[in-house]
């Protein structure tokens, strides 16, 4: 088990409101290489959830624990945020260095690394998010696209090599096309190294087709657990809660209603095509 | 007359830099809703801030009421007719209490006091954020930012509101009440609006959509015509909403669907319609 997290509960201001509580007794573990996908609407508790994660937030009560270590008690918060990659929302909000080597190596040195151990990290995570090492390692990051800053800040925490990686909504924002390029590097990177991804989406076709599980928040409870399929069939609850469900799972479930035979777990549009020229061809 | 007319025009922000805008012809009548999509470096940013002379063209014209944005001596009426709403919700909003950003756009055209007032509160009104009135802005989520925005432009009575991307920021429920609050304006108050957006689920809305590439309109019609070019906009980089594109696959596949449906009941309802003839 790499995560566990018990009973979970963080108030903001316990003083003033002692009933207003951002997260709410939770519970969930998750295991090396899992793709996690996290949803919920606007305030239901995502980003509190991810900020305690990597010790951002010390949770008011409840254990996290990451390799055997309770992180709410630990002092060393240093290692913590090493091991717990969290890249945050509009992250090029916070590149700040003169160059964009600088900007990637900033965590890397802080570990105490040699120059060659830092070098080698900048490369592999401008590599990840295909960002040529020589074009780029001298510019300015306030001089890139919109894409490229993003990137810049992705590889930023990749060059840290996180056990497990959070993405606050990495690619909100961008357009359709640099998008879908950051996905696929994300997809890339989870499949060559089994890294531990944690994906905050407000994009549900999205989160369907990439995590393996899904975790659903809402009011700060952690209100379901579990695979695409098995999350996506609640559509009424979904949308009772601010969410909702692919469209394309919505025609295959309105197909199912009317009482035909036709499979609901499928989440690209190549699948549901053929599932659909299945069900009419009898 | 158009309410927008643009000829043949070109742009580019610095001379030893490659045009941006290579030759664009657009007009905008009273009370349509334009929206315009492209990705990013496509030009329609820049295209927006050419329709109320933020920038002006280095060659060919922008018409606004017949008046040209290149002419200093019209630009304030101008502006005062086309309102911008901007991505960023936060860069955009002045003053510390919600009515009194409102009322910062009407203070500087030198109306009374009572007619700042009213205006202040029919805009608040319209967009639905009267109970804030008296809230500080930066306490508010994205969307409502967004529509205090919207309230502060409104109160300066505009023939047309441009919008560049005002939902990018935004939540799921900021962007449905964004939206919503959009079309009430263009329906109910007739107001023209040229919306710029990378939501394709968006676009559905407008009257007429441009697709902008590479500094040139490469493609322009309604919603139903864009949208049965599946493969032709996805040439473009751009998204296309979930149900289009199994429409557009089922009916290539043979299927008799139109693939210009845009609401899951539709197509549930014909598949099962096409299912039952067999």
């Amino acid at each position: 088990m790499l995560l566990e997290v018990k009973n979970l509960s963080h108030n903001y201001d316990l003083e003033s409101s002692v009933t207003d509580y951002s997260l709410q007794d939770i519970n969930f573990m998750i295991e090396r290489g899992q793709f996690v996908g996290l949803i919920g609407h606007t305030g239901s508790g995502k980003s509190t959830l991810v900020q305690t994660l990597n010790g951002l937030i010390k949770p008011t009560t409840g254990q996290i624990i990451i390799d055997d270590q309770d992180i709410t008690k630990t002092k060393n918060l240093k290692e913590v945020r090493q091991k717990v990659g969290l890249v945050f929302q509009y992250p090029e909000h916070q590149l700040f260095e003169e160059t964009v080597f600088a900007d990637i190596a900033f965590g890397p040195k802080n570990l105490g690394l040699t120059e060659q151990e830092v070098e080698q990290r900048v490369k592999n995570a401008l590599e990840v998010v295909n960002l040529d090492y020589e074009t780029f390692k001298d510019r300015s990051p306030f001089k890139l696209s919109g894409g490229q800053q993003r990137r810049v800040a992705i590889a930023g925490v990749l060059a840290m090599e996180p056990e497990v990686l959070i993405l606050d909504e990495p690619t909100a924002g961008l357009d359709p096309k640099t998008r879908q390029e950051i996905i696929a590097e994300i997809v890339n990177l989870q499949q060559k190294t089994s890294l531990t991804i944690i994906l905050i989406s407000h994009r549900m076709e999205e989160v369907a087709r990439l995590a393996d599980r899904i975790l659903v928040l809402d009011e700060g409870k952690l209100v379901l657990d579990g695979t695409s399929a098995e999350v996506f069939q609640q559509q009424e609850f979904l949308q009772e809660i601010g969410l909702g469900v692919p469209q394309i799972t919505e025609v295959l479930m309105k197909l199912k209603n009317k009482d035909n035979m036709i499979a609901t777990d499928i989440f690209t549009i190549e699948e549901a095509k053929q599932e659909i020229l299945k069900l009419m061809r009898g | 007359m158009p309410l927008i007319e643009i000829a043949d025009l070109c742009y580019r922000y610095n001379q030893d830099q490659d045009w941006i805008l290579k030759g664009v012809d657009l007009k905008v009548d009273s009370g349509e809703f334009v929206v315009i999509v492209g990705h990013n470096g496509s030009g329609k940013s820049t295209l927006a801030k050419m329709l109320n002379g933020l920038l002006v063209p280095d060659e060919g014209e922008v018409l606004v009421n017949g008046k040209a944005t290149s002419r200093e001596e019209n630009i304030w009426e101008i502006r005062r007719q086309i309102g911008m709403v901007f991505q960023n919700p936060d860069n955009q909003l002045v003053a510390n209490i919600v009515e009194e950003d409102i009322a910062f756009g009407p203070e500087n055209l030198g109306l009374e006091s009572a007619v700042i007032k009213k205006r202040v509160e029919e805009a608040l009104e319209v967009v639905g954020m009267d109970k804030f009135r008296r809230n500080a802005p930066h306490n508010l989520s994205g969307g409502q930012k967004q529509r205090i925005a919207i309230a502060g432009i409104l109160a300066m009575h505009p023939k047309c509101l441009v919008l560049d991307e005002p939902t990018a920021m935004l939540d799921p429920v900021g962007r449905k009440d964004v939206m919503t609050t959009v079309q009430e304006l263009n329906q109910e108050l007739g107001m023209a609006v040229v919306h710029i957006t990378h939501f394709m689920t968006e676009a559905l809305l407008a009257d007429r959509i441009i697709v902008m590439d590479q500094g040139k309109i490469v493609l322009e019609g309604t919603p139903q015509e864009i949208f049965s070019q599946v493969d032709e906009i996805k040439k473009y980089h751009l998204d296309v909403p979930q149900l289009t594109e199994l429409a557009f696959r089922l009916s290539q596949a043979g299927l008799d669907v139109s693939p210009d449906i845009f609401n899951v009941d539709e197509l549930v309802e014909k598949l099962c319609y096409l299912k039952s003839k067999i």
